[in-house]
């Protein structure tokens, strides 16, 4: 029992716990918006656009999250912005300017004589070295996202579901779509330092993705997406613990198992419907 | 009061004129009928007066003000074609229910008014049976009648219904005709854009024809004796839209 219990002795590990319950069940969650207006590609997109934030603070001596948060949200808002005025599709644009943002990164940093920065905790996360003022930052914009949510969550599904109706009826729809993409920018933000750039959008897509599995309804999906995510955050740092691997890549395992344990539970569903039609 | 006044109105979408200097007013309580061949302009024309196209040039005012100024829910629009997807995770009630929240406060709770709108709405288009049904499990005039009853439970102040009827069958048309017509009694202003002329008068207190221009506006029983409307169907079936011949 003290074995099962260790990992939560130690003060980094109940940072790292607390990191993953927020950043699980904040990232599934904007995941089911995400998912629903099927802009999956933007998770990963914002995510590398964030590392021109992280060069630029880091060359500029400045805090990386800070520089981190402002380049993406000025990404996601070009994103929207690109979107309108140029007339191409939502996901043309995240390609144009992701890469874009991250080139502008990697050119800086090739320019730079302190290019010895550690990008491997960036590229993949470490949050096991998430410190009590990096907890508070998780937490506070956390509290920001979700009270965004909790105040647009009708607009946000008007306009997800049916834009042009929803902008008929009087909806900002421009200002709905961009608020969801910073939200979607901070998300990313929150949890860089858990699962890293490259691993981001797997706890954004995956938990929301097995949800759509199991349900047919926005508010069970958003819970269940939700639930999936912590498990995923908080279940995969506990067994990466006991199996001495890497936390962040084992949170997105956990959460790619969740998802396929989510098709065949919503396949055996199918063809149980399917034989007490035939029966009946 | 006018409910909506065009003044002048032309919008050209690149190199193609859809309206070119369209003028008509609304009253409180008027079906308005707009028939034209197809891409003589009348989706454009609910469009610019719902405040979803923006006029190259003249104005349109909804209640006095520019629809884009309106208070939400002011508009309520049902476009010929559902943009939607499917496949998302509602219900005909969720989606009948999305009518209210243009009206709804942030974090706000859904009133008993608006379960009421809601209910109303569905039984006046006959849903009550498939209230939980997915969307996607349903047949296109069902899914037209929960875009209208979606429209109805927002309670607009200005309906726009383009080409509601398409596709659906008679008894689906007669409950949304009869629905349209207690509502044009109750006072509201409606705009509907169709091509069924065997009915317009039952239908409409008003028609125009519509290409690019307003070329007849008048009683229906008067515009469709005008044979204003048989003369441009003739003539772009003869001839091809006048848009063709710009783009040749």
């Amino acid at each position: 029992m003290n074995e099962l219990l260790a990992p939560f002795a130690f003060e980094f590990m109940q940072r790292a716990f607390v990191a993953a319950l927020v950043v699980g069940g904040l990232c599934s969650t904007m995941g089911t918006y995400v998912v629903l207006r099927k802009l999956a590609f933007i998770g990963d997109g914002l995510a590398h656009a964030s590392f021109a934030g992280i060069v630029i603070a880091y060359l500029r001596g400045f805090n990386l999250n800070l520089g981190a948060a402002i380049v993406t949200v000025i990404t996601a808002l070009g994103i929207g912005f690109v979107h309108r005025r140029a007339r191409i599709s939502l996901d043309t644009s995240i390609g144009v300017l992701f890469t874009g943002a991250f080139a502008l990164g990697i050119f800086l940093m090739s320019r730079s004589p302190r290019s010895t920065v550690d990008l491997q905790s960036f590229l993949f996360g470490n949050i096991l070295g998430v410190s009590r003022a990096d907890l508070e930052t998780i937490v506070g914009l956390a509290v920001i996202v979700a009270a965004i949510v909790a105040v647009l969550w009708r607009p946000l599904l008007y306009a997800s579901f049916d834009a042009i109706v929803a902008q008929a009826s009087g909806i900002r729809v421009a200002i709905v779509d961009d608020v969801l993409l910073v939200v979607v920018a901070l998300t990313i933000i929150v949890s860089l330092q858990s699962v890293g750039i490259v691993l981001v959008a797997a706890l954004l897509v995956t938990p929301a993705a097995a949800a759509a599995q199991l349900t047919s309804r926005f508010l069970p999906m958003l819970t269940l997406a939700g639930i999936f995510g912590i498990v995923s955050s908080v279940g995969g740092l506990y067994l990466s613990y006991f199996l001495a691997a890497a936390s962040g890549a084992t949170i997105v395992l956990l959460a790619t198992v969740i998802f396929f344990a989510s098709v065949g539970v919503a396949a055996a569903r199918r063809r149980m419907r399917e034989a007490q039609r035939v029966a009946s | 009061m006018k409910c909506v006044e065009v003044t002048d109105l032309v919008v050209r979408y690149e190199h193609v004129t859809a309206l070119d200097g369209v003028s008509l007013d609304l009253a409180p309580g008027t079906a308005l009928g707009i028939v034209g061949p197809n891409g003589s302009g009348k989706s454009t024309l609910l469009k610019a007066i719902a405040g979803l196209v923006r006029p190259t040039s003249g104005s349109v005012r909804v209640l006095e003000t520019s629809p884009r100024a309106l208070p939400p829910g002011t508009i309520g629009y049902v476009p010929q074609a559902e943009e939607v997807d499917y496949g998302f995770p509602v219900n005909v009630r969720d989606v009948v229910s999305m009518g209210r929240y243009p009206r709804l406060a942030p974090l706000a709770p859904f009133r008993a008014q608006d379960r009421r709108a809601v209910d109303d709405a569905i039984a006046a288009l006959d849903l009550g049976a498939l209230q939980k049904r997915r969307i996607s499990e349903l047949s296109g005039g069902q899914q037209r009648r929960t875009f209208v009853a979606r429209a109805i439970a927002q309670q607009p102040k200005l309906l726009l219904l383009d080409e509601p009827t398409t596709g659906v069958d008679a008894a689906t048309e007669d409950a949304i005709l009869a629905l349209v017509r207690s509502l044009v009694k109750g006072g509201l202003p409606v705009m509907m854009t169709t091509h069924d002329l065997d009915r317009a008068h039952e239908w409409f207190d008003r028609l125009i024809v519509v290409d690019r221009r307003i070329l007849d506006d008048g009683a229906p029983a008067d515009v469709l004796a005008s044979g204003t409307y048989a003369q441009i169907r003739e003539h772009t079936h003869v001839h091809g839209h006048r848009r063709a011949e710009e783009h040749a």
